[in-house]
């Protein structure tokens, strides 16, 4: 599931499917299909954007090396401040 | 002085906190219009958006909320816009140690007229990058960002665009493609005769009333540096010390501001120059006393224009406000078209967009009740 400032990358969905063994590859695997949008969650130096929050299975997961299993439920959330 | 071509149409790009707006005017600047009734990237911040007269090529800086840095281009006036396929990023740092994020991209500038499809990128925290294809992919000038000396010419890191860290003011020499100026906010100015590869400063002459030692090598403030686009020996600059011209045969700097009058003062953050005449530029003066309101000095703006190289000056307010207004005009919201009698342009914080027609004669208001104003580059095409 992603937040709506990341739909423009995938033609208005929400609820996409990727593939990947950890949260990195999965995130690649995306970016495959919708380009550009992993920059838009994950820095040159592969670290979250400050504001960008990934949730598997409702855990927070703040680590992009950390794995996956095959039906993990994935939850980006883009949280909103300033004005 | 070369005599301009009559342009047959005019294209002011304004870049705000909450989008890109594009205005159209007929070549006699008698008609105007806005492209679209939204704004282009609605809601995002435009810090820069810049056509390469050359080819067309508008690219646009932008910061899409809280995903971060990108640049937009398109190759058709505005109709269509593409991401860049990789935006400007710096290089990742190996072995788990601190590495640099582009946090804005702040400035853009195309690159010299046998390479028409180089530009270059000026980010916050200061950095420099470099496209190749017109903006599609970006790369490190690693000269300047893995420079072993890069930390200690910078100030301290604040990203509060554009009012923080950055790197702007990226001016390529008409004459070399490999001489490159560059300002920084804070840091100085600094050029290159190679491409980027090696760097000196070039700050000596200009005031830095926050240092300790006041003929500091660099740590300067410079808001915004223009070299002249005919005659690339003449360099001005509008600083957080004052309005200064760059002695190219000395690479000393000469505080021309000294000549503004004593109740405005020098500073400000834009400065435009014409685009023939290397000898008559345009600022904003705004207000710098105490604790740096920057708004309109007294609340009456006011343009200031010198046409002998910043030996004299003369208020140029005609259509302006006469009182109670308490904008002032960021460091590339100010801009010249090149039209023979030269349109001038500016964009205030509170969201107007002001325009003469006759070299700061008159000014009237072009648009009124839009976001915060960051950037307004004009083109006569």
């Amino acid at each position: 599931m992603l937040p709506t400032p990341l739909v423009d990358y995938t033609g208005g969905q929400r609820e996409v499917s990727a593939q990947g063994g950890t949260v990195d590859e999965l995130l690649r695997d995306l970016d495959r299909q919708y380009p550009g949008i992993r920059f838009r969650m994950i820095n040159e130096q592969d670290r979250f954007r400050p504001h960008i929050r990934l949730f598997v299975n409702a855990e927070l997961e703040r680590t992009i090396g950390a794995s996956l299993k095959a039906d993990d439920d994935i939850l980006i959330v883009a949280a909103l401040s300033g004005g | 002085m070369q005599k301009a071509k009559q342009p047959n149409r005019t294209t002011v790009l304004v870049g705000t906190r909450k989008g890109l707006f594009i205005l159209h005017g007929d070549g006699k600047r008698a008609k105007w219009r806005v492209d679209g009734e939204m704004p282009h990237f609605h809601g995002q911040i435009v810090n820069h958006a810049v056509m390469n007269p050359r080819t067309g090529t508008i690219l646009v800086a932008a910061r899409a909320g809280h995903l971060g840095p990108t640049v937009f281009r398109s190759t058709d006036s505005g109709k269509s816009w593409k991401e860049a396929s990789s935006p400007p990023a710096f290089p990742k740092r190996e072995n788990g140690g601190y590495g640099w994020t582009v946090n804005h991209v702040f400035w853009l500038t195309p690159g010299h007229a046998s390479e028409p499809r180089v530009w270059y990128a000026g980010t916050s925290p200061h950095g420099l990058f470099r496209s190749d294809d017109d903006g599609v992919t970006w790369s490190s000038v690693d000269g300047f960002n893995l420079h072993p000396d890069r930390l200690q010419w910078l100030g301290e890191e604040d990203h509060a665009v554009p009012d923080g860290a950055l790197l702007h003011s990226v001016n390529v020499d008409p004459f070399d493609a490999k001489h490159l100026m560059i300002g920084m906010s804070s840091g100085g100015v600094f050029e290159s005769f190679d491409r980027g590869a090696t760097w000196k400063a070039l700050n000596r002459g200009c005031v830095a009333d926050f240092l300790p030692d006041p003929d500091a090598e660099w740590g300067h403030d410079p808001h915004c540096m223009v070299m002249h686009p005919a005659v690339p020996d003449v360099v001005y600059q509008q600083n957080h010390c004052g309005i200064y011209k760059l002695k190219r045969a000395e690479n000393r700097w000469t505080r021309i501001g000294e000549n503004m009058p004593k109740e405005i003062g020098d500073i400000g953050f834009p400065v435009t120059l014409h685009p023939r005449d290397p000898n008559t530029l345009w600022v904003f003066p705004m207000d710098g006393t105490s604790v740096w309101p920057r708004m309109s000095v007294a609340g009456k703006p006011a343009v200031y224009c010198s046409r002998d190289g910043g030996a004299s000056w003369k208020r140029q307010a005609k259509g302006l406000p006469a009182g109670q207004a308490w904008f002032t005009v960021k460091r590339q919201a100010m801009s010249a078209d090149q039209a023979e009698k030269v349109g001038l342009y500016f964009g205030t914080t509170s969201g107007e967009v002001w325009c003469s027609f006759d070299e700061g004669g008159q000014w009237h208001c072009l648009m009124l009740h839009l976001p915060h104003i960051y950037s307004v580059e004009a083109y006569s095409l």
